[in-house]
């Protein structure tokens, strides 16, 4: 209803928003009832177990909580630094694989024999055995200066997530349609321009909610690097547990990771949803 | 006659375009009908609203007496009684021809198998596939592919065929194949309304064309009328852009 002409809805018109309007007030009252309902029933349940008392003082101890607070903060500042260094490390590094197992021709068969065994290898074995093998295993040969065990522990989930990620941007690689590569060959663009100014691109648009998704899980998983004993925030709620006899500090760590987390879930749900409406235009079904 | 299709007075706009400004028609049983007009003169969005695939601002539309626009009518039961084309075929790649036809048949429409598959084979034979129902869309040729989307459009005896330019995407050669099958199933009597530019094709095989311009009918008739004789200042130009300024 733009323009010059301000047209008024005829009441058949007037009476179809209307239905519409109470119906979907009708839909939103219900959900609402429903997930309070829900949300209710599960509270009676879990209050009324016979070991709520127990668990409430050994899991939800505000004051074990205020305690753990200053140690497993600085833990948490341990785990961002180690995120940043990795997250960097990982697109790289698993960008560089991708190329190296997309080149075509027999001369680079070796090139991407290795590339194929490198993602095989890291996404087959588990990532605390990755930590442990790297972790006391190379400072081990002594061949190298000494190294702070979150530095290790960076590598360790570098070595690990590149090869998940260098997958992800495999797929989006092969994604882009191949009259894509034919028209910029066409244009006189060279393999490595065609890859790094069309392919490329394209790929990483179509990947990049994978690519947030695999940043979130990394996210908690730095939090194993606690296994070579660096104090990141695991770690110190495992030490305030061991000290206050009380597990309130595992529950403060826990939550910390999920709100560390929150910005990029709902980030990646916002662009999801953009690329959405970008690439589908119109249309109700 | 009785009447299949009708349109009160279709409104519609996207956000501050609009796109069409109160469009009536009447489809006949058994009639063709033929929407003319330039790029984004409301043909397609037009079908699209019949089909309830965009929601009206304002208007009617009955499907054989039933209002079809009303909120409380479910969408998906009226869509099981139109049978629609788009440009772009849209069959399902992974799915052999004959597994496109029997779909809706089986889930929709809840055919047997055999049931279903004996149907696909009667209407392959029909649109002259029948040696192709066990390949995969990919391998078939524009034409053909386009053939298949009018047998799955129909497999269902829907009570109006919906075409959106159906032979815009295909190359010139393999417009006849497709135009000549609309053509047979007019005379099975079908009632259709398609969007089209083949306007040799209009002007041979519809009963009556509406000339749509800037969301509003300009100018309707039976088809030699409105092609012999526009009275219309708008699809008078407009014809002459296809007929070239030596006619």
């Amino acid at each position: 209803m733009s323009g010059h002409e301000a047209r008024r809805p005829s009441s058949i018109e007037l009476e179809r928003r209307a239905f519409r309007k109470s119906q979907s007030a009708k839909s939103v009252a219900i959900s609402f009832v429903s997930t309070l309902v829900f949300a209710l029933v599960l509270w009676f349940f879990v209050v009324n177990t016979p070991g709520w008392e127990l668990v409430q003082r050994s899991f939800f101890n505000l004051e074990v909580m205020a305690g753990a607070w200053p140690r497993v903060i600085e833990g948490l500042w341990l785990n961002i630094r180690v995120l940043l260094f990795a997250a960097v490390g990982v697109l790289i590094l698993a960008l560089l694989i991708a190329t190296l197992r997309t080149l075509r021709g027999p001369v680079f068969f070796p090139v991407r024999a290795l590339a194929a065994g490198y993602t095989d290898l890291f996404r087959g074995m588990p990532l605390i055995i990755v930590l442990y093998i790297v972790g006391f295993g190379v400072p081990g040969l002594g061949a190298l200066p000494r190294m702070p065990l979150e530095f290790w522990g960076t590598i360790a989930l570098i070595l690990t997530y590149s090869a998940y990620v260098a997958e992800v941007f495999r797929a989006g690689i092969e994604s882009v349609h191949p009259s894509q590569r034919l028209a910029a060959r066409s244009l006189g663009l060279g393999y490595g321009k065609t890859l790094r100014l069309v392919v490329l691109p394209q790929a990483i648009r179509k990947v990049t909610p994978a690519l947030m998704n695999d940043f979130i899980a990394m996210q908690k998983d730095v939090g194993l690097i606690s296994v070579l004993g660096a104090v990141d925030a695991v770690r110190a709620a495992q030490i305030e547990t061991a000290q206050a006899f009380n597990f309130t500090p595992y529950v403060l760590a826990g939550l910390l990771f999920v709100l560390l987390a929150l910005p990029m879930i709902r980030l990646t749900d916002w662009y999801s949803a953009r690329l959405r409406t970008r690439e589908q235009a119109g249309s109700v079904v | 006659m009785t009447t299949v299709l009708r349109l009160e007075n279709i409104h519609k706009s996207f956000g501050e375009t609009t796109v069409l400004s109160g469009i009536s028609l009447d489809v006949a049983h058994g009639e063709v009908v033929a929407l003319i007009g330039a790029s984004g003169s409301g043909k397609s969005t037009l079908l699209r609203c019949v089909n309830l695939l965009e929601q009206i601002d304002d208007g009617q539309i009955w499907l054989s007496g039933d209002d079809i626009s009303d909120p409380r009518v479910n969408p998906d039961a009226i869509r099981q009684r139109i049978g629609v084309v788009f440009q772009q075929f849209n069959l399902f790649p992974h799915l052999s021809v004959q597994k496109n036809i029997t779909l809706s048949l089986t889930h929709v429409f809840g055919m047997s198998k055999t049931d279903a598959t004996a149907r696909a084979t009667e209407l392959l034979e029909r649109v002259g596939l029948a040696e192709k129902a066990l390949w995969y869309p990919d391998r078939l040729s524009g034409g053909q592919q386009q053939r298949v989307a009018l047998a799955r459009a129909i497999a269902c005896h829907p009570e109006v065929l919906l075409l959106d330019e159906i032979t815009s995407a295909l190359d010139p050669e393999l417009v006849g194949e497709v135009l000549e099958l609309v053509r047979s199933l007019k005379e099975d009597g079908t009632t259709i309304v398609m969007a089209t530019h083949e306007m040799a094709f209009a002007r041979d095989v519809a009963d009556r064309v509406f000339f749509l311009d800037k969301g509003l009918i300009a100018e309707s008739g039976p088809a030699h009328e409105v092609f012999e004789n526009p009275r219309d200042g708008r699809t008078k130009a407009f014809l002459q852009r296809f007929r070239g300024p030596e006619i």
